[in-house]
């Protein structure tokens, strides 16, 4: 069920790439709202463990989350038109950025509470396995997440009652502006070994290391393992959030780190693997799509301030509103 | 006169509080850089020992300075994120807020918890857009919600002075909101503010709220005298205060940023017709029951008690009673 595609990571990548890019830019024209978390720099981690799930899979994803909703599938030109809004969005404009979900594909949704969504994730496998399936399930989270109790919480459970999880740790060396030295005792690592959760460190930077070392995780859990640890090194190769773009923090990340921090480029790494007509096709073609997509967002209706409660109550619930 | 920003006023009284007692301390995420923009430059001035960046363990953290302050040091703990304060609410109440009691009166815990944007920012959607502060007056931990930037200084650092644990809400939508302050002083718990005097209704309104409430009591000046209370503190209430304006207006409206249900301003109504007799029903302008706040800006609106509300609600209460 694994892709080992070489040209369709390189489109996963890039078009995280130039979808991030694009939204940064509709950050800046106002079109997108509140701003987002960029995942510049990281899209190779998305890619390479999406490239490791089948069709039944599960994931959860972060605040910083549009590479992993993208990864999974998810129609970009939808996923757009969330972030600006739109009723045609994955969540109808409800959700935005840090809660796009498409639970169709098994995305169980951006989640904006640092650490939350190992316990969601290790529920929703459990679940589906109770009932029949072979999902194994994904969850992403950052350095800074490792020091929530909740999300350790969950590695306590997911083992005890050996739940297929890979907890995929994106270590970009940062949560906002605190270091990973200043915030980890102990090591990452080391949490997971707490739990006999077996844990890797790859590089990643590397789409296709990644995709390696995700796939063998996968294959151990699918014939019975329980959960597994992935700890990938990365670097953000642009802002917290979008907000740094308009008021600058002091240099919490030195510049010539930043300079270094940004030379293992994830698309170029996993471009330079294809011949290049095939990546200028790519290239091409994921262009197309995002100007596409672009004009579908923009050109979509903005939700009727009317309906702001709908889906408020599944039941269907009607909520008293709080007019005079 | 300077003038004084709200998110400087809060500066400035942590500072002041840093500088003047030893045993203040504050803590919190990105505090160091000041991501919130509040602790910008107290790293510098006060050091790392007592501007603590912390972990992302809101949980542990939030009680690790309840132990600071049982062992004698005054925590002001920041959070980013209004709704971190569910992450820590079993901290706050069932630890901070009842150790008083459970020891027999042996120990106080002085804990400030500080949130610096709290309701809507608009466009950070669904998890970042709470404005619990009725949570924690229903609890009955102390609970202030400043409008203006003196009122931010003068609770905040009364705040830090208290004796009990206080959580100080600072509204997203009043962090820039400017004012000629020439006197800065500390502000009494539990003692509300007349903004503006007027005899036919009045009209209480909840942090960022009073300026909205100030836009309508002026906009509706030549049909309608409006009187506008603003509690700052939540809990406890000067339910005093608002009697004696209430007695002499013989209308009310509440104007409140949270959730309907059980919500400040049901409190508010109750504890007035408890002590008042109305010459028309009370009414409120609140976020709905059970509000999400939507991402899409105009949803985000829609879920907010807004001017036009209110202008309806006074209308309305002026022709019930008339
Ligand atoms: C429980 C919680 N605490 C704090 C925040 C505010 N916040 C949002 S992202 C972030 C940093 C997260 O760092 P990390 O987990 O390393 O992810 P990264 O942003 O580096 O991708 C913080 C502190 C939050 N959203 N949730
Ligand atoms: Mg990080």
């Amino acid at each position: 069920m694994t892709d080992a595609d070489p040209v369709r990571l390189y489109r996963t990548v890039r078009l995280i790439r130039r979808f991030e890019e694009r939204a940064v830019e509709l950050v800046h024209g106002g079109q997108i709202v509140g701003g987002i978390h960029p995942y510049l720099g990281q899209e190779g981690i998305a890619a390479g463990v999406c490239a490791a799930l089948g069709a039944d899979d599960v994931l959860a994803g972060t605040h910083r989350g549009h590479g992993h909703v993208l990864a999974r599938g998810a129609d970009p030109a939808r996923m757009l038109a969330e972030l600006c809004g739109r009723v045609t969005g994955l969540n109808a404009g409800r959700g935005g950025s840090m809660h796009a979900a498409d639970l169709s594909i098994g995305v169980l949704g951006a989640n904006a509470i640092v650490g939350a969504s190992g316990a969601i994730i290790t529920g929703a496998v459990w679940a589906h396995r109770r009932r029949g399936r072979d999902t194994v399930g994904v969850s992403f989270f950052g350095d800074g997440a490792v020091n929530e109790g909740m999300l350790l919480e969950a590695f306590n459970l997911a083992a005890l009652w050996r739940v297929p999880v890979l907890f995929v740790c994106e270590n970009n060396g940062y949560a906002t502006t605190m270091p990973v030295a200043g915030a980890v005792a102990g090591s990452i690592a080391g949490r997971a070994a707490a739990f006999d959760i077996p844990a890797v460190r790859v590089d990643g930077q590397d789409p296709e290391t990644v995709r390696v070392a995700a796939c063998a995780a996968v294959d151990r859990m699918r014939a019975g393992g329980g959960p597994e640890l992935i700890e990938a090194r990365t670097y953000r190769f642009d802002v917290h959030h979008t907000f740094e773009h308009a008021v600058r923090l002091d240099d919490y990340r030195p510049p010539d780190e930043v300079t270094r921090g940004r030379v293992r480029d994830p698309v170029r790494i996993q471009g330079e693997r294809l011949a290049d007509a095939d990546r200028a096709a790519v290239d091409a073609e994921v262009e197309a799509t995002l100007d596409a997509a672009v004009r579908f967002a923009l050109d979509s209706p903005e939700p009727d301030p009317a309906e702001a409660l709908t889906y408020l109550y599944a039941s269907g619930l009607t909520a008293r509103t709080g007019g005079g | 006169m300077p003038r004084l920003s709200y998110r400087r006023a809060l500066t400035r009284a942590l500072a002041d509080e840093l500088a003047r007692d030893e045993a203040v301390f504050l803590l919190g995420e990105d505090v160091r850089v000041g991501a919130s923009l509040v602790t910008t430059g107290l790293a510098k001035r006060f050091g790392a020992e007592r501007v603590r960046d912390t972990p992302l363990s809101e949980q542990a953290f939030t009680s690790f300075a309840t132990g600071a302050a049982l062992a004698g040091l005054r925590p002001v703990v920041e959070f980013q994120i209004p709704s971190l304060l569910f992450l820590v609410f079993e901290q706050i109440v069932n630890h901070a807020h009842k150790f008083p009691l459970m020891t027999g009166g042996q120990c106080s815990v002085p804990v400030t918890y500080l949130v610096p944007g709290s309701g809507s920012r608009t466009g950070w959607a669904g998890q970042h857009s709470d404005h619990p502060y009725s949570l924690f007056a229903h609890v009955g931990v102390v609970t202030v919600v400043p409008a203006t930037p003196a009122d931010a200084y003068g609770l905040l650092v009364t705040a830090i002075r208290h004796d009990d644990p206080v959580v100080v809400f600072a509204p997203a939508g009043a962090m820039d909101v400017r004012d000629d302050v020439d006197d800065l002083t500390p502000v009494p718990l539990g003692r509300g503010r007349i903004h503006r005097f007027g005899d036919d209704v009045t009209v209480v309104a909840i942090g960022h709220l009073v300026h909205d409430a100030l836009a309508v009591a002026e906009e509706l000046a030549d049909q309608v005298s409006v009187e506008v209370f603003d509690p700052r503190t939540l809990y406890p209430f000067d339910i005093d205060g608002l009697t004696e304006s209430v007695a002499r207006t013989g209308r009310l409206v509440v104007l409140d940023d949270g959730n309907r249900s059980c919500g400040m301003a049901a409190e508010i109504i109750a504890s007035v017709v408890e002590r008042v007799r109305l010459l028309a029903p009370p009414r409120r302008v609140t976020r709905p029951d059970g509000a999400v706040l939507p991402f899409a800006p105009a949803l985000d609106r829609a879920v907010q008690p807004g001017r036009d509300q209110l202008a309806t609600a006074i209308h309305l209460t002026l022709k019930d009673g008339s």
